[in-house]
């Protein structure tokens, strides 16, 4: 398999603090990638530098073919490319209605010529219906965002995403606050979605990694721990250490 | 488009129009002053109310656009084209970066040149630079002092601390003859009606759902991969050609333009009568600019120095009592009227979509 996104060495430093101490990372075409370890190991600050909202201060980050390293592009250079993150808190648009949120976040020329004269046409409608439907959000098409449960929000987030047509997704704690019927059904979303991109994903829930990952990559204090699927990464010495040390049987 | 922005807009219209048969001459050259107003306060609307930057120097803009068209009048008023005040200091040619102005149509270009490429040059370093909030709002106030004590400085050229006035003729006409004056009226009427559909327009295309996005989080707006920094200029040049129509409109009729008409105050007051009217909504930028600047003719006329005073405290209230101005009074009283009439008839309440702040 070919590789969809490489980190080579990547290091961030918050003023003396090494968030990030020397990280490698590849993901492959069409994966699942979960992505696991104790508060502060550096999950959402290795998100961070892929979508461009952190600058890494050392190493390279390589998406697909594009020639050298991502990690000095403008954040919505590195959107365009094809790379879509959902953020931990929801960060919807709370003033515009489900179908506004999902009309800009859409796969579309995002320039201003194309945003003043872009029309509504069938296409369009579909794509968003499909959406939609996708995030269980049709009845509420016309609600400002703001006014949605916390689970909706999310779900809009995610539809958000995948309405780019994104290559690669990178979401974080996408279930939290997220009751039991709602996260087994964002499980098989990204499940379906992994069919047409790759999927990076931090979580804390240990069930939810359990039912619906493959490979696991875990964290601790800004490395990479270790690496396989999840009854390797669960037997593994180093990882019970990190986690039993902490007192914490949660990730 | 909501329904009732068509219909108010209507009802507006009809009264602007029809002003002229109830209203004194004076009067109605008072009211086309305030509609000047009212387009500038449209921009601003766009600008702070839709995408959340406040800028706090939109009164150059103004006086960039009035001055472009009072360097015409001018020219056209001085025997020999030399303006009085520049024989006054010993000028015997017209100076070169006056002469393009005795053309009529190079200056109206410039009403509009000027402000939207100052606007794009202080826009695209403070946005691409990713400064905003409070600190574009001191740069946009550092720009008013900039341009005031340049225009008070240069006296020969710009007429310094009076600024243009004694105008006579422009456009092959008599500025002050009644009928020119209620011309002028109606072409203000028809440039604020125009004005007013672009807006619409504007704010209800995608790209002014994404002004909106970018108000309530720029940052995100960056991840769906949009760059923030093209939308604001953009938004920032069209608030500025307007204020700068406004300007050139203005001159025109009131027959003077100088420093302190852009200045500080004059600035911050273009900021108050949005707020006033509800920054969020474009008819409520037009009947802030109008009713406050009513309020301020009529308490000037009977109680002259209490009008600052008394723009303070408005502000204060509105501030702290009406956040979404008139419009928003409006709309909270018509929400509430409307769940109590629905609630009656089917014992439940509804929501709608069209009754926020968009
Ligand atoms: N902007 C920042 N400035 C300074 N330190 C930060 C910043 N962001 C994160 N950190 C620190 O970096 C470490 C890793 O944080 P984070 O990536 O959020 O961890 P995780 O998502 O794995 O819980 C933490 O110790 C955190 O306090
Ligand atoms: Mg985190």
């Amino acid at each position: 398999m070919t590789q969809i996104l490489t980190c080579n060495d990547v290091k961030v430093d918050f003023d003396g603090f090494f968030a990030l101490k020397g990280v490698d990372l590849q993901v492959e075409q069409q994966e699942v990638r979960f992505l696991i370890g104790p508060n502060g190991a550096g999950k959402t600050t290795l998100l961070d530098v892929i979508c461009g909202k952190t600058r890494a201060t050392e190493g390279s980050v390589f998406f697909q073919e594009m020639e050298g390293s991502i990690h000095k592009l403008e954040e919505h250079k590195i959107a365009l490319a094809g790379i879509a993150r959902k953020f931990q808190a929801p960060s919807i648009f709370p003033q515009l209605t489900v179908l506004e949120n999902l009309e800009l976040a859409m796969k579309q020329k995002k320039t201003l010529w194309h945003m003043l004269f872009a029309k509504m046409d069938e296409p369009t409608k579909e794509k968003i219906e499909y959406t939609l439907e996708k995030i269980n959000l049709t009845q509420e098409r016309n609600r400002l965002a703001g006014f949605l449960a916390h689970g909706q929000k999310q779900w809009l987030e995610i539809g958000m995403q995948l309405i780019q047509d994104p290559q690669l997704l990178l979401l974080d704690e996408p279930i939290a606050g997220m009751s039991g019927q709602e996260r087994e059904k964002t499980g098989r979303l990204i499940h379906d979605v992994s069919k047409e991109c790759s999927v990076l994903i931090v979580e804390h829930d240990m069930e939810f990694v359990r039912n619906f990952s493959k490979q696991v990559t875990v964290m601790h204090e800004g490395k990479v721990l270790c690496e396989g699927d999840m009854n390797t990464v669960q037997n593994d010495e180093r990882v019970i250490e990190v986690y039993l040390g902490r007192g914490k049987t949660h990730a | 488009m909501a329904k009732s922005t068509k219909i108010s807009f209507s009802i507006l219209f009809l009264i602007l129009a029809l002003a002229p048969l109830l209203m004194s001459d004076f009067r109605i050259s008072l009211l086309a002053k305030f509609l000047c107003f009212a387009i500038i306060a449209v921009g601003i609307s766009l600008i702070w109310g839709y995408t959340g930057i406040l800028s706090l120097g939109h009164g150059v803009f103004f006086g960039l656009g009035a001055y472009a068209v009072g360097m015409y009048l001018k020219i056209q008023a001085s025997p020999g084209g030399i303006p009085d005040f520049m024989q006054w200091s010993g000028v015997s040619e017209l100076p070169l970066l006056w002469k393009p102005f005795a053309n009529p149509v190079f200056a109206l270009f410039m009403m509009i040149g000027v402000p939207v490429a100052l606007a794009f040059i202080i826009g695209f370093f403070t946005f691409h630079n990713r400064i905003k909030g409070v600190y574009f709002s001191l740069i946009s106030q550092a720009l008013v002092v900039v341009f005031v004590t340049l225009f008070i400085g240069t006296q020969e050229l710009t007429g310094g601390t009076n600024g243009l006035t004694n105008f006579t003729t422009g456009f092959g006409v008599y500025l002050t003859h009644p009928v020119v004056q209620k011309v002028l009226y109606y072409i203000t009427i028809l440039i604020l009606l125009l004005i007013v559909l672009i807006s619409l327009w504007l704010t209800q295309s995608r790209a002014g759902k994404l002004l909106v996005a970018i108000r309530e989080g720029e940052n995100r707006v960056r991840f769906l991969g949009f760059n923030p920094t093209t939308f604001k200029v953009f938004i920032y040049c069209v608030s500025a050609a307007f204020a700068g129509i406004a300007g050139g409109l203005f001159v025109l009729q009131v027959g003077m333009i100088s420093p302190e008409m852009m200045g500080i105050i004059p600035s911050i007051e273009m900021v108050l009568w949005v707020a006033v009217g509800g920054r969020y909504s474009i008819f409520g930028a037009v009947i802030g600019a109008v009713l406050t600047n009513s309020a301020k003719t009529f308490f000037s006329e009977s109680y002259p120095d209490m009008w600052l005073f008394l723009l303070g405290s408005l502000f204060i209230l509105v501030v702290l009592v009406m956040p979404n101005g008139l419009v928003g009074v409006a709309q909270s009283l018509y929400a509430k009227w409307f769940r109590f009439k629905t609630s009656k008839k089917a014992g439940g309440t509804s929501y709608d979509a069209n009754t926020n702040l968009q």
